[in-house]
């Protein structure tokens, strides 16, 4: 059936409304994006399969990703009049029990998250409410109300983990593509810049420009236009535009025709990273459904305006992110960025004026048409509108993907929602912007989240990422870390970054060899500086930040591992070593075991001795005391 | 086009030119803005870029070999050596660096014997590093082909690659 009108869109939406909210089943739905897949919901799905098979009253779906990574896999199970039950931890051994449990009204408790009730966002006040007629199970929570979601706001992450995202039906139930045929049938392209811009929503790829700003300079330039979405997600920690693509693809072909209305374009790339197979098979799907519905292709619901998809998959080069270099890559070439004197709204793809936004930004648009530009200028800060997802990982408990306002503190996302560190340990600092961003220490866990505040203190918002640091984390090991990473990425071509990166490796890796001497952090500083003002691309300039706020905020730990050659947190292998704590030590023979090299001795019950001689300081054994009874020295 | 252009790595392998014919052509047009999708499409068939496909591709789409080399070089899913028969892929995102990526990465070094990008001498394996594949809840993963193992521990590596012949 092809879509022509909005009543279309209304009457596929009403029809699986009902099997999305009221189905005749029990519905089993199991969040299957790569982070589920691999914590083992392909085998749960598997199971599930098989288990029930040739049960007409058992349905098995398959979901994107709800966030909470920490807790996958997570299934949900739903029926008319029965309780909305999202379980946690479902493998494949438990997938067929949690089931057969909900089906005689034994929820094993345990295994349960929290009840679902559906975060309306955009549905409130166009639908009917699909929470209506769904039992409550008492004693449990409601997913908003724990404390992993219930400072979250979902805008770009609204549909993720809530629909099969193969189904452009089940996209189409929660409104989807209202907002485009809104756009194409009622607005002139200037109106829905002005909407945009009134928005204030700006670029959530790293760099903050004004999206409406950016569609309105590149529709002034003349040539064949190009609507190009970036979804070559390089930043390490960051993963939310894979969680979007992979659990809503629609979303991001939907925020890409309102823009090519915007611009005037006919053309639109999507540039995936091929480290996300599954997200190239999704958006593969979505624009084939997408095209049979006629909402892709000519003569879009029956008017001039035509629209073409072609995705392009990258082939593992951080520098590709760089809108330059993305494009040169999508010509086929090597891709090396190139001086901005024009800008690629002016000369880009192809030489012609090209409009390239992140994933999550296309992901804001359909719902800033849907419910107006004041709704999304009301949640935020004065100059960062409103909401950002992060990706909470490292050291942290509550690992996954968080979508909150712009403004919130750095305390609320690592304490609150995040529930603070694992193991007692203490919490050192918190990485933000990927290797162009910096570290954040303690003493600003009270800054607002937006993106001129992490400027001020010398990182930057980039892409989400938010790693999260304690005591066991050597900061000048992260700052060679991220050089490392950069050394490997620089494209090469001009001197400052190519030269200048890999000086500045040498100097910390000395240090964290031990060989570091007085004079080092002032050099670093200096070719730093040097490195800022002369590289070519965003890739050099951005490139020292994780050494400056490093140095600025941990600069005793330069100096320990300088100075007394120590590494406190027990990371640089060359400045420290391990200890047995005699006291501490009750002889259980875990670490023992554990040693590769048999280093440690000693019988059970009595006190271990471990053999300087012959560690090689893997770490293993301080990872596996239960007592910390080894200590580093 | 030079018959004699050395590529290092080539090997006297069956191509299967009707077949290369189908990728470039079927699949993708003939069009050197596909380059890159071609050469993924002829490493997934070959596990490898041989030489003799890309003096191929270079004449069939008409785009010079050292612009093909070029690409072939630059971007780091490419290789222009044949590969193990199990990719071990090392992430060494953020995350799982402080997570102890860093220690799982020399523990397979050091069973492999292996250093980042080499390939063992019965062609078992090939050690990569990858940065971040977006499992970062999982940290520290090693990836092995499909395979994806989570929260991997340094004590776990050797038995993990038994599992692979």
């Amino acid at each position: 059936m092809k879509i022509r009108s909005i009543k279309d869109l209304e009457k596929t939406g009403i029809e699986h409304r009902k099997k999305l909210y009221y189905p005749d089943v029990i519905k089993v739905n199991i969040g299957m994006a790569s982070c589920g897949i691999a914590a083992g919901a392909k085998a749960s799905f598997e199971k599930a399969v098989t288990e029930f098979h040739g049960d007409n009253g058992i349905q098995i779906s398959q979901t994107g990703c709800l966030g909470f990574c920490e807790e996958e896999p997570l299934v949900e199970i739903l029926g008319t009049g029965k309780p909305r039950v999202i379980y946690r931890n479902i493998t494949e051994q438990k997938i067929a029990d949690a089931i057969r449990g909900y089906m005689g009204r034994n929820f094993n408790k345990k295994w349960i998250l929290g009840q679902m009730r559906d975060p309306l966002c955009l549905l409130e006040n166009h639908i009917d409410n699909p929470v209506e007629g769904v039992a409550k199970l008492d004693g449990i929570p409601f997913l908003e109300d724990i404390p992993f979601y219930n400072k979250q706001k979902k805008i770009a992450l609204r549909n993720c983990g809530y629909i099969d995202p193969d189904s452009v039906e089940e996209y189409i139930a929660r409104l989807g593509y209202f907002a485009f045929l809104k756009a194409l049938n009622e607005m002139t392209p200037g109106e829905i810049i002005e909407i945009i811009k009134k928005s204030g929503l700006r670029g959530r790829g790293g760099g903050g420009f004004s999206t409406g700003y950016k569609w309105e300079t590149c529709a002034k330039h003349e040539g064949e236009r190009y609507i190009i979405c970036n979804a070559d997600e390089g930043d390490p920690g960051a993963y939310m535009d894979r969680s979007i693509l992979e659990g809503d693809p629609h979303n991001i072909l939907e925020g890409m025709l309102i823009g090519a209305l915007a611009i005037g374009s006919s053309r639109g790339f999507i540039y995936v990273r091929n480290e996300y197979p599954l997200a190239v098979k999704r958006l593969i799907t979505a624009i084939k459904e997408a095209e049979k519905y006629g909402l892709l292709g000519d003569n879009i619901a029956g008017t001039n305006f035509s629209f073409h998809v072609k995705i392009s998959t990258g082939a593992g080069a951080f520098v590709c992110g760089e809108s330059t270099a993305l494009m040169a890559s999508l010509e086929g070439q090597v891709g090396r960025p190139r001086a901005k004197y024009v800008h690629t709204v002016e000369k880009g793809f192809r030489g012609s004026p090209s409009n390239l936004n992140n994933v999550e930004t296309y992901a804001n648009v359909p719902a800033i048409l849907l419910k107006g530009p004041e709704w999304y200028a009301g949640m935020g800060t004065e100059q960062s509108k409103g909401t950002k997802v992060f990706s909470l990982v490292g050291k942290i408990r509550n690992t996954g993907l968080v979508e909150v306002p712009m403004g919130i503190s750095l305390r609320e996302i690592v304490f609150d929602i995040g529930n603070g560190i694992p193991k007692k340990k203490k919490f050192k600092a918190v990485q933000t912007g990927g290797p162009s961003g910096g570290c954040i220490p303690e003493q600003f866990l009270d800054l607002r989240v937006d993106f001129d505040e992490l400027t001020k203190v010398g990182s930057i918002m980039g892409s989400g990422g938010m790693i999260v640091m304690d005591q066991d984390t050597c900061m000048v090991d992260v700052a060679r870390y991220f050089l490392d990473f950069l050394k490997e990425e620089s494209c090469g071509q001009c001197n400052p970054c190519r030269e200048g990166i890999k000086r500045m490796l040498e100097i910390l890796t000395d240090i964290c060899d031990g060989n570091g001497k007085e004079g080092d952090i002032e050099l670093l500083e200096e070719l730093s500086v040097m490195i800022k003002d002369f590289s070519l691309c965003g890739l050099g300039t951005s490139a020292p930040n994780p050494v400056l706020t490093t140095i600025r905020y941990f600069r005793d730990e330069y100096e320990t591992h300088i100075r007394d050659k120590k590494c406190p947190s027990g990371v640089c292998k060359a400045l420290f070593h391990y200890e047995i704590d005699n006291e501490a030590c009750n002889g259980c023979r875990l670490c023992a075991l554990k040693c590769p090299q048999e280093a440690i001795t000693g019988e059970k019950k009595k006190l271990h001795i471990l053999n300087q001689d012959e560690c090689i300081k893997c770490g293993i054994c301080y990872e596996a005391c239960k007592f910390d009874a080894i200590v580093i020295k | 086009m030079n018959e004699a252009t050395p590529i290092k790595g080539d090997q006297p392998d069956e191509i299967d030119f009707m077949e290369l014919d189908n990728i470039i052509e079927m699949d993708f047009n003939n069009d050197p803005e596909n380059l890159i999708m071609i050469l993924q499409a002829i490493q997934g068939r070959y596990n490898y870029l041989p030489g003799p496909a890309l003096r191929y591709i270079a004449e069939k789409i008409d785009v010079p070999l050292s612009q093909i080399y070029g690409v072939g070089t630059f971007y780091s899913t490419f290789s222009l050596e044949p590969r193990g028969r199990n990719i071990v892929s090392v992430c060494l995102g953020t995350a799982c660096h402080v997570r102890g990526g860093e220690r799982v990465r020399e523990r397979i070094e050091e069973s492999l014997n292996l250093t980042d990008g080499e390939t063992t001498d019965d062609m078992r394996f090939t050690f990569e590093s990858v940065r971040c594949i977006g499992c970062c809840s999982l940290g520290p993963v090693v990836k092995i082909n499909e395979d994806i193992h989570g929260r991997i521990g340094a004590a776990e590596i050797a038995e993990t690659l038994e599992k692979y012949e």
